[in-house]
């Protein structure tokens, strides 16, 4: 049976850019495409305090590829005596992406961190590392249609974490009800300059 | 445990360790992922002064489009910018590539970098990836020569020419190209006809879109005009924007403060040697 290798495992990834904030957001569901095997799925990892990855697509290559980074990003801790740029991080991610042109990773990678002076930073790829840097949402996933859609209506500059933490969740809620492989809840990580607020949303469950 | 090599991170170049997998996954109804084109219309011409490179900034993932307002037209050196259409990975690394070697060239010889010498150095990229490397560019420059405007194919093959188009929207481009060009523009007449080029692709070619950046290229500098027109606006947005009277459930919150407060004790007693 012919299928899409981005539609084996199903996910759904949103990041949105606030005032000083950035919050970043997922699906909770893993599937066996249409077979749902876990409802509490982590998607997004903390690289360092103030920079974090999503990686939809494969889960196996995005576990593959999650680890790599890690391992890069210590090796770089340990020669610099410092945590990565989310710029910087997001070359490194382009180039290990790229490295594979012939034979990719079947991931779509979202990073978002704070950046110098609390700026925040939201970047997407393609599985070869072609980079999309955003002023104001990224997305990915199977539900990406729909978040594309959620999210150019929802979006507004300049908001409050709390206000953005609600348009997040509507707009990725809204966007994995009308996707058959993603949804199961949501996981929503609201950063800025002093904290981390990490919260867990009740969605439909089908 | 494998027999493998314990794995350092590489010198450089591709790396095709994933290639077996992905064809033993292809051979067993898989298809592979579609990757980020930018569709596009990327134009160039020569003027009196020197040349003026154009380009749309739609990059589109099959039929949706990622990204409304991208950059196509690449920095090379100092005088030399390079449009790219095509896969948006490939452009986007072998312009990063050849800008990093024309550097060290320049290093190395203490000279201004010459277009022949972007020009060579992509297209024997280019060729040796015998058009696997899906990047079709439009490199013009100013240098010690003159002013040079070239179109390189993925396979590696070039053109050296007053005026070109490359891209989905390259036949709008130069229908409107075609028309009107004669030698000898002024900046202005110049950056007008480039301008309606480019629109010309934006609006009837279907891979190509939103704005219109210009790039001038002199022998004085560089003026890179970034969103130089936007012919497509949004206007149908609410000002009172989205409101959730209703809020989303939350299940569990989670709360890590990130800078801990650390209280400093002012002429404390000194430590003991």
């Amino acid at each position: 049976m012919l299928i899409q290798i981005f539609e084996y495992n199903g996910s759904a990834l949103v990041a949105m850019v606030g005032k000083n904030c950035f919050a970043i957001a997922s699906d909770r569901r893993l599937g066996v495409q249409l077979q749902t095997i876990a409802t509490d799925f982590q998607r997004i990892s903390k690289i360092h305090d103030r920079l974090f990855l999503g990686l939809s697509g494969l889960a196996t290559d995005a576990q593959t590829l999650y680890q790599r980074l890690v391992f890069r990003h210590k090796l770089y801790q340990l020669r610099e005596e410092r945590d990565m740029k989310p710029e910087t991080f997001a070359n490194l991610v382009s180039a290990i992406l790229y490295e594979k042109r012939f034979g990719p990773y079947f991931c779509q990678p979202v990073i978002a961190g704070l950046g110098d002076d609390d700026k925040p930073f939201i970047c997407t790829m393609d599985s070869i590392g072609a980079k999309e840097l955003a002023k104001d949402f990224v997305v990915a996933g199977t539900a990406s249609e729909s978040l594309y859609g959620a999210c150019e209506s929802m979006f507004k500059e300049d908001m409050e974490p709390e206000e953005l933490f609600e348009t997040v969740s509507q707009a990725l809620l809204s966007s994995v009800d009308r996707d058959c492989l993603s949804g199961w809840g949501g996981h929503v990580y609201v950063v800025t300059p002093t904290e981390v607020k990490e919260r867990l949303l009740k969605g439909r469950m089908d | 445990m494998s027999n493998s090599v314990i794995e350092v991170p590489p010198k450089g170049g591709f790396s095709f360790d994933l290639c077996k997998r992905n064809e033993m996954l292809a051979k067993k109804g898989v298809n592979p992922p579609s990757f980020r084109k930018t569709g596009t219309t990327i134009v160039g011409l020569v003027f009196q002064d020197g040349v003026i490179l154009g380009a749309d900034t739609r990059a589109t993932e099959g039929p949706i489009v990622c990204d409304k307002n991208c950059e196509k037209i690449h920095y090379m050196a100092p005088n030399i910018y390079c449009c790219g259409a095509g896969t948006a990975a490939d452009t986007e690394a072998v312009t990063d590539m050849v800008s990093s070697q024309l550097q060290l060239h320049r290093y190395h010889t203490g000279r201004e970098s010459r277009v022949v010498t972007a020009l060579t150095l992509l297209k024997r990229h280019l060729f040796n990836y015998q058009g696997y490397v899906s990047a079709a560019l439009v490199l013009g420059g100013v240098d010690v020569t003159g002013p040079h405007l070239h179109t390189i194919y993925p396979h590696g093959s070039t053109d050296t020419l007053p005026f070109a188009t490359m891209g989905s929207g390259s036949l709008a481009a130069m229908a409107v190209f075609e028309s009107k060009y004669k030698e000898g523009l002024t900046r202005n007449e110049g950056i007008e006809l480039v301008t309606e080029a480019i629109c010309s692709g934006i609006f009837n070619d279907l891979g190509s879109g939103s704005n219109v950046d210009v790039c001038v290229i002199t022998k004085g500098g560089k003026e890179y005009l970034r969103n130089h027109l936007q012919p497509n606006p949004r206007t149908y947005t609410n000002s009172k924007g989205y409101s959730f009277p209703k809020k989303t459930e939350v299940l569990l919150t989670k709360i890590i403060p990130l800078k801990e407060k650390v209280e400093i004790i002012e002429g404390g007693d000194a430590m003991e040697e």
